[in-house]
């Protein structure tokens, strides 16, 4: 399923919305997901799951075709816990 | 200082950004999830663009170790759900915190 896909099953259930406020429903809770990671905070969504930020620490790395030395920045990248309930529900225990 | 953002949270950003009644915001940002988990839950995957993609994966069973005893348990096959942040997100979240 696609985002336009959600939107349209979203809209069906809320008849009485237009299909362009639930898109802007939907895009509202991605971008405040997102800028609250881009601030370094953790989102969390009690039974569906928790985004937060990962560290990766600066590292020597290596050009694997020259086998040169390279400096690898430090990295800060976004990493999603699945919730209990829904880690059961996929599972087919829920 | 590490914030945790919640439901409310999300809920108080539709209402201020678009506009709808507080209590129809929070209801629809539980739409949102609902209709998102209940889509994997029946095995389809979720992208979202620009946002990243939910996808789900079948582990094979295996045995794996108690590693304070050593013991064998069996572990069962398996589905579970992992987050692939898209590009866009990757480098916005990148670049904001990488300025300090």
């Amino acid at each position: 399923m696609i985002k336009s896909e959600l939107i349209e099953k979203l809209a069906e259930d809320h008849p009485h919305l237009y299909q362009k406020d639930l898109e802007w429903v939907v895009n509202c809770v991605l971008e405040e997901i997102t800028q609250a990671l881009e601030r370094g905070d953790r989102v969390e969504l009690r039974g569906f799951g928790a985004f937060s930020v990962r560290n990766r620490p600066p590292r020597q790395g290596r050009n694997p075709r020259t086998g040169e030395a390279v400096a690898v920045k430090e990295k800060h990248v976004p990493f999603f816990k699945t919730g209990k309930e829904l880690r059961e529900r996929v599972d087919g225990k829920g | 200082m590490t914030n945790t953002v919640t439901r409310v949270d999300l809920a108080d950003a539709v209402n201020r950004e678009i506009g709808l009644p507080r209590q129809e915001s929070g209801q629809l940002v539980e739409a949102v999830l609902d209709m998102i988990s209940d889509t994997l839950v029946a095995g389809d995957s979720v992208k979202l663009s620009s946002f990243g993609s939910f996808v789900l994966r079948d582990k094979n069973g295996r045995v794996g170790r108690n590693p304070k005893t050593g013991e064998e348990v069996p572990i069962d096959p398996r589905r579970v759900l992992v987050f692939k942040p898209s590009q866009v997100l990757k480098e916005r979240i990148d670049t904001a915190l990488s300025k300090d």
